[in-house]
């Protein structure tokens, strides 16, 4: 059928990143040219920790080089313009996720800010917070819900909170193929549900979930959204008002950041009720030796010495996906997962683990070889120079939902050549015959 | 393509050890009664151990067993149950052949010697003739990342050992 060109343009995919493109980013990244075990470095552990272009170390260096000194304190210069480089971080990393940037609070990791909201909501729960903070106060026959699926990080923080503060802890679960049961999602979330916490794409399983879906039951619910988007935000558009989430965590070394780094996002007006997590200097307006007043936020979640050159190192990473285009990475992984997935389901033995025809995926894949252990098949892929996880990439629960106890995980970005794509797949059809486990 | 540290590594006798895994356990372990040590004879005891790098894990069950009033010598049983990597699996079974019937003194030896092979960076040639099958974990010594994978079952030995001669 003919497609006038006006449908054409409106029907087309992202332009994807061509291979030489990909050449050309490459030559940002010295630590992608050296040489691992003899053999030329293939880096697909990106979903662990990603690499750093040399745009961000400069920015990190000049920032020590020129600019280093404590933000929000202090009148002299360098305290002025490290305060400005600090905040002008936050709003572009803002404007990145579709945030205001007073949504955005700096956090470690995203370890800390999922705890932040855990700990914010426990605060409440206490009593602290006053009235303003009454929404997140949580006890018995109140419900906190996660799925299955979860990254220990969106999971340990609220079955803590669940101890802390009496209320029950459920799951949404996942179904034999490893894709949440959303038929079991309306039954797991209703009235007592005051929080439902998960992943935006699983860093096991690489299926991006249904928000909206999810949102709408949440809503009906009258619960609050939390959002991981640590496997996201790094690698397809996110814009969190759109989402409509309440909550979003991400962590700056999985985004061409550094690592030290992290983010939540909270809708202001939420962010405005919510009791402090850590408390200290830097977050207080007056002090006296009964008692505080807190900043508002997002001030009143950044206690103590902040850190300033992640920050503005993370904007300089976001302003290298933005200079490339987050479509167009999107574009690329999706092919790239294409070929990881279709290049192992081929292979005798090989297991890929979570759906893998027919639902919207990030570029990784996680696979079990029958016979060999993860741990194993690792070490023979490190020989060949390949850099994949092994192990339960802290998703315990999933891996024992899907039969496994660990898995090997092969996950792409932005720099990843299809010859790395290649290279893996023909590496992974040696491992059975290597252990002797072929048939 | 595969190098010969690899081969190293992976020696045919460590593969087929991960395979027939001597002295395991085929079914689950039964809670061991407190105090169990039978009137003056036989005392048992277990360590569990896991890697947490990769969640491997290990438990082994030592039975020592003393002469009437005297101390326990003798290493009357090893067994384990696990899941793991090759090279955790293969040390398990290779484990629990040469310390099996060992007096206590001897399986201290040689677990010494074996922890200083693997720790050895490739610095140390085994005495084949004393260490038997164990002899060819001296590859992993050129793979740090792997002297806990090694080292599991051993270590896991070694406490259930002091813990059933203290019971």
């Amino acid at each position: 059928m003919m497609m006038s060109s006006a449908d054409a343009t409106r029907l087309a995919p992202p332009r994807s990143l061509s291979d030489e493109e990909v050449v050309g980013i490459r030559r940002d990244f010295p630590i992608l040219g050296q040489l691992v075990n003899g053999r030329p470095l293939a880096y697909l552990d990106s979903g662990a920790t990603s690499q750093n272009p040399v745009s961000v170390l400069d920015v990190e260096r000049d920032f020590y080089t020129r600019q280093n000194a404590a933000v929000h304190r202090g009148a002299h210069t360098l305290a002025f313009t490290a305060t400005e480089a600090f905040e002008a971080a936050r709003a572009t990393v803002a404007s990145f996720v579709g945030a205001q940037a007073d949504e955005i609070v700096w956090t470690s990791n995203a370890t800390e800010a999922v705890n932040l909201v855990a700990y914010s909501f426990s605060n409440a729960s206490l009593g602290l917070g006053g009235e303003a903070a009454s929404r997140f106060r949580l006890g018995p026959g109140d419900e906190i819900v996660v799925t299955e699926m979860e990254h220990h990080a969106n999971l340990i923080p609220w079955q803590q909170l669940a101890l802390r503060t009496g209320a029950t802890l459920r799951f949404i679960p996942v179904t034999d193929d490893g894709a949440l049961d959303l038929a079991a999602a309306t039954t797991v979330v209703g009235p007592r549900t005051r929080i439902l916490a998960f992943t935006h794409a699983s860093n096991v399983v690489g299926v991006v979930n249904p928000v909206a879906e999810l949102v709408a039951l949440a809503r009906a619910a009258d619960a609050l959204v939390l959002l991981d988007a640590c496997q996201s935000v790094p690698h397809l558009p996110v814009d969190v008002a759109a989402l409509d989430v309440d909550f979003a965590v991400f962590s700056g070394h999985k985004m061409l950041g550094p690592t030290g780094i992290g983010v939540l996002y909270g809708k202001a007006d939420l962010l405005a009720g919510m009791p402090p997590f850590l408390t200290g200097g830097s977050m207080i307006t007056t002090v006296d030796m009964h008692g505080a007043q807190f900043l508002a936020p997002p001030q009143r979640f950044e206690a103590g010495t902040q850190r300033v050159s992640q920050a503005v190192a993370l904007a300089a990473a976001v302003d290298y996906l933005s200079a490339v285009g987050m479509e167009r990475i999107e574009a690329r992984e999706a092919e790239l997962g294409r070929r990881l997935i279709e290049g192992l389901t081929e292979i005798p033995g090989v297991r890929v683990l979570g759906p893998t025809i027919g639902v919207e995926r990030i570029g990784l894949a996680s696979v079990d070889v029958a016979g060999v252990h993860a741990h194993d098949v690792g070490q023979f892929l490190d020989e060949a120079g390949i850099a994949a996880r092994v192990g339960h990439h802290c998703a315990q629960p999933l891996h024992r939902r899907l039969g496994v106890t660990a898995s090997t995980r092969a996950s792409t970005y932005l720099y990843t050549t299809t010859g790395e794509v290649d290279l893996f797949l023909a590496t992974m059809r040696e491992v059975a015959p290597f252990f002797g486990v072929s048939r | 393509m595969t190098s010969s540290d690899l081969q190293q590594l992976y020696q045919q006798i460590i593969l087929d050890h991960a395979k027939a895994r001597h002295g395991f356990a085929a079914e689950p372990f039964e809670p061991l009664a407190s105090g169990s040590a039978e009137a003056g004879a036989r005392h048992t005891a277990e360590s569990h151990q896991v890697n947490t790098s990769c969640g491997d894990e290990v438990t082994v069950r030592v039975t020592v067993e003393a002469p009437a009033g005297q101390k326990p010598d003798r290493i009357e049983d090893v067994v384990w149950r696990g899941d793991g990597c090759s090279i955790s699996m293969a040390s398990a079974s290779v484990l629990s052949d040469a310390v099996r019937g060992a007096p206590a003194r001897e399986a201290r030896a040689l677990l010494e010697s074996f922890r200083e092979m693997v720790r050895s960076r490739g610095a140390i040639e085994p005495d084949e003739e004393l260490m038997g099958d164990a002899a060819a974990f001296a590859g992993v010594s050129r793979y740090p990342a792997r002297v806990k994978c090694a080292m599991l079952a051993w270590v896991a030995f070694e406490e259930a050992l002091l813990l059933a001669e203290a019971s």
